[in-house]
């Protein structure tokens, strides 16, 4: 039987918004308060789903304590009380919550194999939130 | 076709066992989750059944019907009790969250009237929770 299992990771980052390629003039219209210069920070939440047959001898979709390693390691040891645009995968792009949404769900995909990756969610604030299912 | 979620809390308590396995591997497999004394948890349940509106009433189902099944099909069952010893599916079955999900699908499944059971989520806390949408 088919089932999806979800966790929820926080994390502690800053970032700013801004363009190598615009304007300062462009970049402060575009990004408004988020292109302020010395960046801001963020509490953010993400939700990773995946999906599988339920193993009959562990009732588990995949083990969590394998999802939860690899989430250390990959997401939270990345991530976590870091300044997002200082890291290598958003050296040439903008760390908007939708690129770090997508950066998430291509470290999960290519990385763990204990289960299909259906889709990460990703919260900002309580107010906004991203999804990507590839 | 309209969505209409309920919710509804149990508290239980439980652990993780597969009795074909030795000691050393449960443990291996499941970590404290094998604890043999258990643990327990807040349960929050997320019924969400699908449905015409009803053009007298303007409900999908009857709230007040549906919070009523939620609590003779799983509360009344599942809370204050110890899941593997007494709640007779759990006897032979792993009681970790996706298997509550699907068990407490298989309890509600044609028991609503006039919707059609479309997803059954389990929250075992807040950062963890289970999705079943039964095998259509």
């Amino acid at each position: 039987m088919k089932a999806y299992l979800t966790r929820r990771y926080h994390f502690s980052a800053s970032h700013r918004l801004n363009n190598d390629a615009f304007s300062a003039e462009k970049n402060r219209v575009v990004y408004g308060k988020c292109n302020n210069p010395h960046g801001h920070g963020h509490n953010y939440v993400a939700e990773v789903t995946l999906c599988g047959e339920v193993d009959p001898a562990t009732g588990m979709v995949c083990n969590l304590a394998d999802l939860d390693m690899f989430a250390r390691t990959n997401l939270l040891d990345a991530f976590d009380h870091m300044n997002l645009n200082t890291l290598k995968c958003f050296a040439n792009l903008v760390p908007t919550t939708e690129n770090l949404t997508i950066e998430i769900f291509r470290r999960f995909q290519s990385g763990f194999s204990h289960a299909h990756l259906e889709r990460v969610r990703v919260e900002e604030t309580g107010n906004n939130s991203f999804e990507y299912a590839g | 076709m309209v969505l209409l979620t309920r919710k509804a809390e149990f508290s239980a308590s439980h652990y993780y066992w597969n009795p074909a396995w030795s000691e050393e591997e449960n443990v291996c497999v499941f970590g404290k989750c094998a604890n043999r004394n258990g643990h327990g948890h807040n349960y929050t349940l997320e019924v969400t059944v699908a449905g015409d509106v009803d053009a007298d009433t303007g409900f999908v189902v009857d709230l007040k019907a549906l919070k009523e099944i939620l609590e003779r099909e799983v509360v009344s069952v599942y809370d204050h009790r110890h899941l593997n010893l007494e709640v007779p599916e759990f006897a032979t079955l792993v009681p970790t969250t996706e298997n509550i999900a699907i068990e407490v699908w298989k309890r509600l499944d044609g028991k609503v009237p006039g919707a059609r059971l479309h997803r059954v989520r389990v929250y075992e806390m807040p950062d963890l929770f289970a999705d079943y949408y039964g095998e259509a």
